[in-house]
């Protein structure tokens, strides 16, 4: 139909006098998992970064549209994985929307708690990888100590470990593990005792600080522009919380602050998940004593219909603001569906805030924006 | 601003828009021709919508429909701007210029429907591969191989 | 007691008696040559398990713990694994240099080992310019390292060795003008000489603040000459994913893994022998007992115990410290440890002059 742009074959033509081009994966220690980018360098220099993806694409989005509306909830863990439970949670708030579904509370403030333990073990995993890209390796064992207690509740609460499913349309598939607010209780113990390790460890380092600080920065206008939602766009002081800002369940009934910083580089980012862990530890304090008895599910329909029309509804996950957008044409498979992975935009944004830096910069900047890549991919 | 002040507001930047509120957001239909100015006057003028947080097409199988979610990082008032296009010659301008985010939700949306953004700095395919023939969210896409039909 | 200088000089009185001076002098060359090797081959052994070990303590795991009692035949099993394994050479690759890089790298340490006394008059060669010697010889290689780099004909490599060649030709000055305050302290660039000196205390404690310095230097510098994290740049991982040793594969990239614990081994060796002693054991002042009772540790015991604690601090920091970027590497040498080993030089031979050490 229409010619596409010449798509180059042979990168080592990109090279002008004195460039280098190198192929940054798709196996690479630092992309974690099969991001590709073509680095074009000066010496040590980043002059620009071409984001190559697809390596995972399964193209879900196509494959929602022809799954019911109970079935492709279940493919979106594998996009996120890292916050499946959170992804779950806007698809089926998407479900619950459309058909005015009644969520019982106690369903409300268990996906509440799930979704922020889902967030903490995001972080803690971020914080290992990130460390690890700046070469540090002992940050990774002491974050997966912690989150190793999560992924232990995650696994009796709903039988996985990584890729969780436990949020349907109407509210949860069963009902709490007995053990589960004991455990969580334990958890919070041992994160607030062991959190202070971290901030001897990383934050407190002289190298870690100075290999993030001013590395990356991305400013306010820069972040809004290129669509940054989650950790990324409040580092540059943007506020972006979409717990905040159009609450859902029951976060409008808790005390939390959104973390907010300025600087926009990537000890800010860092800072900012940091911070938001304790944010998250606070909401579950609140919320665990609190789980009202009852019905687990609502009364929902076997077949589930969604109206005719657009439907779209937005959560926030670890990484930012996840999307699910839904054109139903009225009957039981959505006719289009999109989602609005936070991922996407904040790598579109790592040419901007890396050129000018060096090879070592990239790591922290591109670590920073916790890059999932089947998120990114779909 | 209520729906009512954003459509007499838009209809003086694009006299041919049509409404629909039955959704969440205002929904306003635009001409393909007349998409790229008036984004950018609700980009610069007093809407002030800084933020698209959600670039993407539909195949309505007669036409093809752009989809655009606008916000405001200031004001927080959503709106949806649409436009069809011609499914067998799909042109728009591109946004890319306005929001940078578009750039590559711009080329997800040409590899995955062919839609040809006129004006785009980079247009090349971003997930698939170089040599992927067809347009894979399209409704007539057909793979007997990958494909399991339901 | 137990001592090494016996061994030796019953081993060449023996030889003396059975063969002519020329042939005894070929034997004991065979026999020295033979036990370095072997040396080598059991240093890589401990070294890498100390390090996993090391490692496993402090990031709370358990490290190796299968092979063997506590794990400890797990490194003669990951060499017997490393043997195995086909060494490939790409392609591309410039198969002469690609192939001898690793013996070069390998070499520069065997030489290192020469004026190095392990005990009291166990030495291979007591070189009257030893500390000259080593610091020369310990440059070299840098030419090892390039030559993988260059020859691999890999982006990452090259990118590898061009920074390990920056590194190790800056920290090089620092760890010269380190060894250079001991030297002016002692007056000798012997190393029999340096560590007598040291009889009545070691110079960490006799030197004052001067050799504290240099020693802080000293460590600093040689973590990066070894190319250890915090400065491994020219490996790093998450960076240039192997760096140098990228398309290295088999014994060849064992040599190089190898030859990175006995760089290690040697300069704590000469660290341990310049601030610490060498072989001499804790000896303070005129405490006529206390010193008596220090003599009864071997003298070899004492040596190995001072450079595996050397070792062992380096071990700890690569665990605990984020890598630096190659351009806040070199400011660092540049910038600051270059300076400050410059005035401490000169520091130390104010204190010399005037006779204010002890």
């Amino acid at each position: 139909m229409y010619n596409q742009t010449e798509i180059i074959k042979d990168t080592s033509e990109l090279g002008a006098d004195g460039e280098l081009v190198i192929n940054m994966g798709p196996q690479h220690p630092a992309t974690h998992g099969v991001l590709h980018l073509v680095v074009t360098l000066n010496g040590e220099t980043i002059k620009k970064i071409e984001p190559h993806l697809g390596y995972i694409h399964r193209s879900i989005e196509k494959m929602c549209e022809s799954l019911t509306y109970r079935q492709f909830i279940y493919v979106t863990s594998r996009m996120d994985y890292l916050s499946s439970h959170i992804n779950n949670l806007g698809c089926a708030l998407l479900v619950e929307k459309g058909m005015q579904i009644e969520v019982p509370d106690r369903a409300k403030y268990v996906r509440v708690i799930l979704s922020e333990l889902t967030r903490i073990a995001s972080h803690e995993l971020w914080l290992g990888a990130m460390a690890m890209d700046l070469g540090a390796f002992t940050p990774f064992f002491y974050a997966f100590r912690e989150r190793e207690m999560i992924t232990d509740i995650m696994e009796d609460t709903c039988g996985a470990r990584l890729t969780m499913n436990y949020i349907v349309p109407g509210g949860l598939m069963y009902d709490l593990h007995p053990d589960f607010q004991k455990k969580v209780k334990a958890f919070i113990t041992q994160f607030k005792s062991k959190v202070t390790e971290y901030e001897d460890l990383v934050t407190n380092n002289v190298i870690f600080q100075s290999r993030t600080k001013g590395v990356g920065i991305l400013s306010a206008e820069d972040a809004i522009s290129y669509g940054c939602t989650g950790p990324v766009a409040r580092a540059s002081g943007v506020s972006c919380d979409i717990r905040k800002i159009y609450p859902y369940e029951v976060y409008d009934k808790v005390q939390f602050d959104e973390v907010l910083e300025t600087a926009g580089d990537s000890f800010a980012r860092y800072m900012v998940r940091v911070k938001e862990m304790n944010q998250s530890i606070r909401i579950i304090e609140q919320l665990i004593d609190n789980i009202p008895e009852g019905d687990f599910v609502g009364k929902t329909k076997n077949v589930l219909k969604l109206p005719k029309g657009e439907f779209y509804t937005r959560v926030e996950t670890a990484r930012g603001e996840f999307g699910v957008y839904v054109v139903s044409e009225g009957g039981t498979t959505p006719h289009r569906i999109k989602f609005r992975s936070p991922g996407f935009s904040n790598l579109s944004v790592l040419n901007h805030i890396s050129v000018g830096s060096k090879i070592g910069d990239l790591m922290a900047s591109m670590g920073t924006l916790d890059l999932v890549i089947p998120d990114i991919d779909r | 601003m209520t729906n009512e002040e954003i459509k007499e507001y838009i209809t003086t930047l694009a006299p041919a828009a049509t409404y629909d509120e039955t959704g969440e957001w205002l929904n306003i239909l635009v001409t393909a021709e007349e998409l790229q100015p008036l984004m950018l006057a609700l980009r610069n003028g007093k809407m002030q919508m800084n933020y698209l947080f959600c670039l993407t097409c539909v195949d309505f199988k007669t036409h093809l429909t752009m989809v655009y979610h606008l916000s405001a990082t200031t004001h927080r008032q959503s709106i949806v701007i649409k436009a069809n296009l011609n499914r067998e010659q799909p042109v728009i301008e591109t946004v890319c210029d306005i929001w940078r985010t578009a750039e590559f939700l711009e080329r997800e949306v040409f590899e995955m429907f062919g839609v040809h953004f006129t004006n785009h700095p980079d247009l090349r395919k971003l997930i698939l591969e170089d040599d992927f023939k067809g347009y894979p969210l399209r409704k007539d896409f057909e793979d007997p191989i990958n494909m399991i039909k339901l | 007691m137990f001592s090494l200088e016996g061994i030796t000089t019953n081993v060449q009185d023996w030889l003396l008696m059975k063969f002519n001076p020329t042939m005894a002098l070929a034997i004991e060359c065979v026999i020295v040559i033979l036990l370095s090797i072997s040396l080598f081959a059991i240093l890589g052994l401990v070294l890498v398990l100390m390090e996993r070990k090391v490692a496993a303590h402090i990031q709370i795991r358990l490290g190796p713990n299968r092979v063997g009692p506590g794990g400890m035949f797990q490194t003669v099993a990951d060499t017997l694994k490393l043997i195995m394994k086909e060494g490939l050479t790409p392609d591309k690759a410039d198969k002469f240099l690609f192939n001898l890089a690793p013996f070069v790298v390998m070499m520069v340490g065997m030489l290192l080992l020469a004026p190095i006394a392990f005990a009291k008059n166990f030495q291979i060669w007591d070189i009257n310019i030893g500390v000259l010697y080593i610091s020369s010889v310990s440059s070299l290689s840098v030419i090892g390292i390039l030559m993988a780099g260059w020859a691999s004909n890999n982006k990452y490599s090259l990118l590898g060795a061009m920074r390990s060649g920056a590194q190790i030709v800056s920290y090089e000055l620092s760890a010269g003008f380190a060894v250079l305050t001991i030297v002016v302290l002692t007056g000798s660039l012997q190393i029999s000489e340096i560590i007598n000196a040291q009889q009545n205390g070691w110079w960490i404690f006799k030197g004052h603040i001067p050799a504290v310095i240099a020693f802080v230097l000293y460590i600093i510098a040689v973590t990066a000459e070894t190319n250890r994290a915090p400065f491994d740049l020219a490996e790093a991982e998450s960076e240039l994913t192997a760096g140098f040793h990228t398309e290295y594969s088999g014994m060849r990239f064992a040599l190089f893994f190898l030859a990175e614990y006995i760089n290690i081994f040697i300069v704590c060796a000469i660290g341990a022998t310049l601030f610490f002693g060498g072989w001499m054991p804790l000896h303070i002042g005129n405490w006529e007992a206390f010193n008596h009772l220090m003599d009864y540790i071997p003298s070899s015991v004492w040596f190995m115990g001072k450079t595996f604690f050397l070792i062992f601090l380096i071990m700890w920091f690569r665990w605990t410290f984020p890598r630096l970027r190659v351009d806040q590497l070199l400011n660092l040498e540049w910038k600051y440890l270059l300076p400050i080993s410059l005035f401490n030089l000169l520091l130390v031979a104010v204190i010399t002059i005037l006779g204010w050490h002890f």
